[in-house]
Parts: C-alpha cells; sequence; structure tokens
C-alpha cells in the first residue's frame, strides 16, 4: 500500500468539517438557522443531555452551520477540536475562564491587540486573574514572570503593531518546563501563514472577524485546542482534572482525554457565558475561509509591493515589516514565517502625528477603520484608537509612537494601492 | 468516574462511565485498539453505565494510566482481561473490543467461556496482519507510523470531518491519542496483532453469542476479511456501518452505540 497522506490545507479550507447534506444534498453548508433541536424520545434527549449521544441541543450550546467551521478551523490549524464564539475577544475569554479563576496568573507578550491588552490588564484583575507583560521578543522573560499561581503564557504570532515575531518554540519550551500551556492569539497570520501547534503552542484563538472571513462582514472568534497538553500530569488545572458539580461529577480529562478543555469550553463556557456564535455569522466565515489560500497569498504579495515602494520613501522614517532585513526579527520570520510574514505592517511617518492625520485624510482607496484581514486595503492610526486606553509608558513598551501608521492590504491591484498611498505621502510631505 | 484495580501487582485504571461501579449489575468491559487508551469509548460506556449496566472501559498495561509495561502478546492480554473481572470481583461480564482490542476479548472467550457472556468484536479480522511499512516505522516509532494509522483507520469522508460531536476533528483526536501512546506501544500492540495467528481455532471454541461491528469503508480490517471469522463463531453475527471507516467509535459514536445496544440488551 502506497503511503497515506492527510488531506492538504487548500482541499480542507473547502472541504472540512461538511459532507454533502444527508437530507437534500445540499452541497453547499446549510445555514441551520434554529434555536433548538427535536429530541426523538425522552431517552434520546437524556443521553443528548448527558454526553452519551452525540447531537446538537441548543444553538447557544452547537449548531450544525457552526460546528462545520469549527471542525474546518480545526482542521486547518492542526487541532482536536474548536469552539467557535461570538468574536476573538470571546474567543479569549472562554479559554481563561475555562483553564483559571480567582488568583490566578497570565503572562502575556506586551505588544498585543488593544482589546486583549483591556481585557487582561483592567478588566481581568476585577475576577481576581491578573497579568504580567513581558518583552516578546525574550523569552527568558516568560520564564522569568512565571510564578506558583501562573496558569498559562500569551503571546501572538505576529504582535499587533509591532509585528514582533514570537518565538513559539522558545516560549512553548518554557512554558512546558514550568506545566503551563501556551497560548496564541494567530489572527494576523491565519493557519495559511502559521500553525502555531507545529510549532508547539497548545491552544490558539483567532478574531475570525479578519483573515479567515476576510470579507469584513461577519464577527466571530474560535478557540482551538491542540489536545496535546498533558492537564493531568501538570497537576494545575482542576477544572480539567477534577470532578465538575456543574456536570455531574465529570472529570473531562479522564473522560474525553485530548479533547478534554474543548469539551468543557464548550459544556461550561458557552452553557453559561453564552457567547456563542450565530449561524449565519458561521456561514458567512465559511465562505471565507474557502478561499483562504488564495487570499493569504495574494495578500503577502501584494503587501510585498507595498513594502518594495514604501522603503526608503523620502517621507517615511521607518518601515515595521518582518520581512524586510532591517526587522530586529527578520531571521526568526524567515525560520516561522516562511510562506510570508503577513499583510499587515506599520510603518513611521517623519512629520509625526500631524502628517499622520494627513496622510489618512488624504487617502481615497484606502479605508480608515478599526479592522485588519480585510479584503479590502486598511489604515489605522493606533494611538488614537485600537491602542488609545495605553498610557504613554504601556505605548512606549509596546512600540507605539505617535506617527505610527498601520496599514492592513487588501486584494485590490497593487498599482492602485500604490497610487492611492502616493496622494497620502504627498499630504503628509506637506504637513 | 473511575475504579483504580491492581492486576498482576500492576495498577490499572478503569472508567465506570460516570458512574459508581456496582459488580451486581450487568458488566461490560471495553477494550480498547492499539496505542488508544479508555477515552475511545466514552460516549458508549455513558450510556450503558447509565442504563442499567456496570461498566469499565480499561487502560490496557502501559497505555495512559495503567501501570506498564505493554503486554506482548493477544493471550496475554486475554488472560490479563480475565484478571480485571477478577480484581473488580466480576463473575461474568459482556466484553467489547475494538481493533487490536478485539482480538484478546475473542480470545477470552474461547480461553474463559464461563466469564464472558456475550462479546462485541469491532474493527476486526482474523487474521489481523499488519503492513511491513507500518510495523517497521512504528519501531522506529517514526510518526509515519501514527499517519499511516490515521490516515487508513479514518473513511475518506471522515478525514473531511463531519464529526457527530460538535466542533471536535475527528482525524486530529485519534492522531493525539496516538501521540500520547509513547514511544513503543504502537509497536507492541500491533505486533501482538500481527503475531497473533490462534483466532480461527478460538472462534469456534466461543460459546456465548458473538457480533462482529464493521465499517463498510474500514481500510485497515474491511467487512471481507471477518468472514471467515463470522463463518467460525458458533453464534456470530455482523453488523455493517455505512460510510464508516475503521475508528468507528471517532467516525459514528451514535451508529456504533446503537450496534452495542442491539448485541447487548
Amino acid at each position: 500500500m502506497a503511503s497515506p497522506g492527510h488531506p492538504r490545507f487548500d482541499t480542507l479550507a473547502l472541504h472540512g468539517g461538511q459532507k454533502p447534506d444527508p437530507v437534500t444534498g445540499a452541497r453547499a453548508v446549510p445555514v441551520y438557522q434554529s434555536t433548538s433541536f427535536v429530541f426523538p424520545s425522552t431517552d434520546h434527549a437524556a443521553s443528548l443531555f448527558n454526553l452519551e449521544r452525540a447531537g446538537h441541543i441548543y444553538s447557544r450550546i452547537s449548531n450544525p452551520t457552526v460546528s462545520v467551521l469549527e471542525e474546518r478551523i480545526a482542521g486547518l490549524e492542526g487541532g482536536v477540536g474548536a469552539v467557535a464564539t461570538a468574536s476573538g475577544q470571546a474567543a479569549l475569554h472562554l479559554a481563561v475562564a475555562t483553564l483559571m479563576g480567582n488568583g490566578d496568573h497570565i503572562v502575556a507578550s506586551g505588544s498585543i491587540y488593544g482589546g486583549s491588552h483591556n481585557m487582561f490588564n483592567y478588566t481581568l484583575p476585577r475576577f481576581g486573574i491578573t497579568t504580567t507583560f513581558v518583552n516578546p521578543r525574550d523569552p527568558d522573560a516568560f520564564r522569568q514572570a512565571i510564578g506558583p499561581s501562573t496558569r498559562l503564557l500569551f503571546g501572538e504570532t505576529l504582535g499587533n503593531p509591532g509585528l514582533e515575531v514570537l518565538d513559539i518554540p522558545a516560549v512553548a519550551e518554557i512554558a512546558h518546563e514550568a506545566g503551563l500551556p501556551l497560548m496564541i492569539d494567530n489572527t494576523f497570520a491565519s493557519p495559511f501563514l502559521s500553525r502555531p501547534f507545529d510549532h508547539g503552542a497548545d491552544l490558539v484563538m483567532h478574531s475570525a472577524t479578519k483573515f479567515l472571513g476576510g470579507h469584513g462582514i461577519a464577527i466571530g472568534g474560535v478557540l482551538v485546542d491542540r489536545g496535546a497538553f498533558d492537564w493531568e500530569a501538570s497537576g494545575l488545572f482542576p477544572t480539567l482534572t477534577e470532578p465538575y458539580a456543574g456536570y455531574h461529577g465529570l472529570d473531562f480529562a479522564e473522560e474525553f482525554g485530548p479533547g478534554a478543555l474543548i469539551m468543557r469550553a464548550r459544556a461550561e463556557g458557552l452553557r453559561d457565558f453564552g457567547a456563542c456564535m450565530s449561524p449565519a455569522n458561521a456561514f458567512y466565515l465559511l465562505q471565507g475561509v474557502e478561499t483562504l489560500p488564495l487570499r493569504m497569498t495574494r495578500h503577502v504579495e501584494n503587501t510585498r509591493a507595498i513594502i518594495a515602494f514604501l522603503d526608503g520613501h523620502d517621507a517615511v522614517g521607518s518601515v515595521l515589516w518582518p520581512e524586510l532585513p532591517s526587522h530586529p526579527d527578520h531571521e526568526l520570520s524567515k525560520r516561522l514565517l516562511p510562506k510570508g510574514a503577513g499583510a499587515i505592517f506599520s510603518f513611521e511617518l517623519k512629520g509625526g502625528r500631524e502628517a499622520g492625520v494627513k496622510f489618512i485624510e488624504a487617502l481615497q482607496l484606502f479605508s480608515h477603520l478599526a479592522n485588519v484581514g480585510d479584503a479590502k486595503s486598511l489604515v489605522i492610526h493606533p494611538a488614537s484608537t485600537t491602542h488609545q486606553q495605553m498610557d504613554a509608558a504601556a505605548l512606549e513598551a509596546a512600540g507605539i509612537s505617535e506617527g505610527l501608521v498601520r496599514l492592513s492590504i487588501g486584494l485590490e491591484d497593487p498599482d492602485d494601492l500604490i497610487g492611492d498611498l502616493k496622494r497620502g505621502l504627498a499630504a503628509a510631505s506637506r504637513a | 468516574m473511575s475504579l483504580e484495580l491492581t492486576v498482576d501487582g500492576r495498577a490499572v485504571f478503569a472508567a465506570t462511565g460516570g458512574r459508581t461501579f456496582d459488580a451486581a449489575l450487568p458488566v461490560v468491559l471495553f477494550v480498547h485498539g492499539a496505542s488508544m487508551n479508555r477515552t475511545v469509548w466514552s460516549a458508549q460506556a455513558r450510556w450503558f453505565a447509565h442504563h442499567g449496566h456496570a461498566v469499565l472501559a480499561v487502560d490496557l498495561p502501559g497505555h495512559d494510566r495503567s501501570e506498564g509495561p505493554p503486554l506482548p502478546s493477544i493471550g496475554a492480554v486475554a488472560d490479563w482481561l480475565i484478571g480485571v473481572l477478577d480484581a473488580a470481583g466480576v463473575a461474568t461480564a459482556s466484553l467489547v473490543g475494538h481493533s487490536m482490542g478485539s482480538l484478546p476479548v475473542l480470545e477470552a472467550a474461547s480461553r474463559y467461556p464461563s466469564r464472558c457472556a456475550r462479546i462485541v468484536l469491532l474493527g476486526t479480522s482474523v487474521p489481523m496482519p499488519v503492513a511491513d511499512v507500518l510495523l517497521n516505522n512504528a519501531e522506529i516509532n517514526s510518526h509515519a507510523a501514527y499517519d499511516m494509522v490515521t490516515v487508513w483507520g479514518h473513511s475518506r469522508t471522515a478525514q473531511m470531518g463531519g464529526s457527530d460531536v460538535p466542533g471536535l476533528w475527528i482525524t486530529g483526536g485519534g492522531m493525539r491519542l496516538l501521540e500520547r501512546g509513547g514511544d513503543g506501544v504502537l509497536y507492541n500492540d500491533m505486533k501482538a496483532c500481527n503475531d497473533y495467528t490462534n483466532g480461527l481455532e478460538a472462534a469456534v471454541r466461543v460459546s456465548c453469542p458473538a457480533t462482529l461491528v464493521l465499517g463498510d469503508r474500514d481500510m485497515m480490517t474491511p467487512p471481507r476479511n471477518a468472514r471467515a471469522l463470522l463463518d467460525a463463531l458458533p453464534d456470530g453475527r455482523m453488523i455493517v456501518l455505512e460510510g464508516c471507516g475503521h475508528m468507528m467509535m471517532a467516525e459514528r459514536p451514535n451508529r456504533t452505540l446503537d450496534a452495542l445496544i442491539d448485541a447487548l440488551t
């Protein structure tokens, strides 16, 4: 028999998690726009609730359309399963709430999405969970920050907005030496450019709103578990290794092995916190995932063309993109992101804040808004928008200056994008 | 919920399906396949435990939470299964085994007819030869062996997903179980399958009802390979699960449960 092969990425992006509808033969994923699902019998109902039978009960817990998206992302990331959520922030909260509680601690990269920073720095402490932020370029800083109550290490594949490339293998090793899991926000890379599990990470989250969807029409998030972390051996995660009174004394690791975290996140997290994804949004996001490989390839090609234009331009002070030799993480990027360093990057206008304002206001094709990873090219000024809750010291620690502009390169003709940037840079030069 | 037993001086871990084990109830003993563990039976074990049965879903020696080393032969595992019943105070049980786990169930029913009420053999064949390329890669602990088991062990449909369990990626879960098995475990188990040549002789001595459950898309133990076994069993029958591969508890947990209910109740 020939050596076997798993279905490849592009195939899974189209087919993962779905087979033609057995009743209607529908080839596309049907939208099961139903809150709930009929039980054939009382015994069947009891078996569903008691996890003796598999199936759907109520769309806050699971839904057939949403499940296709969950499986597809789990397959693309190389995990054992996934839970789709109302947003990326909901996915992050779901992971934290499933893993820990009052008195526990997180070590996180200091260069992360502003919303995640807010949750860690301002909101979670109100619930007794604290976070120490460290320099993502210093893996040993993660080690130094780990304490007895630490339960999670967290970082982004590509930092926000400095595009620090996290040395996932090194940080994962540090996490595992301490009996802790490493969670990666892989939103900026998507599984097409980076699969953090291949480098040792244990959990991955996405804002599916970004590249996974790509169309900018649906908010959503996904939490994926690799299923390799040994919760029992770690001994630090009673939510997964001790009987749970909220589910008839269920011990999730004992019962479900590699699927323990996903099962608990759904059985408790979606049940009790309720931040589920709607079937309509799952359908929209699936349309995007189908073309993820094609889009990411074009995103990277366009970005390379834009970078070639901006790098060295008279009005531009510096360009931050890991594929550039000038970027501090250039070598790491070549190792961990060989297919491309994404389509989001930052650059510094020589004219500072005023130049930044003039630049953005002169653009006609780039859209000024708080999002990234859209098929359409986007621009934003982090200091006044996504990272505005950070004080000056936190901004500096995150590598954000007042003149920093972030671009998310879309799928337009690159010559048209360059034309628009020329317009913006001309305005910035006059500031 | 679980039971910790001692067999041959070594610790044995058995899940009990979410209910306290009660040896006075009809007992079902679940036996997993090569380099797997008890969690493959999660749904089925829970159903039986909550429907009038006592359940023991064991980790075989050297697998997950049971003390090692792994047992080197199907006969040794068959004797060990009876040791588990002895340790749990069970006189007679129904034995359910998947893939490699089906062979010691068959052998135990042959050697100890008074201890077995019924047997169910899932994803089985007699003999159960293992391809040289798989055995060789397993021997050197190459990840390629896990890839082969994962790809050959699932129907092409299941390799694309479509799990009955919301959000679980079927082949991902199977792969992690194989990886968790650790070095040497898959080879030990595969070699035990490959070396077992007593299956048809054992089958003719089985006096209890026996049910074979096969997936019609099974690439590792296709139903045609179980025909000789079926013919040799004095009281045997076969249930074929349509559209299902070898790893039927993951691919079609509900249909697998229905087959077990059919066979054991």
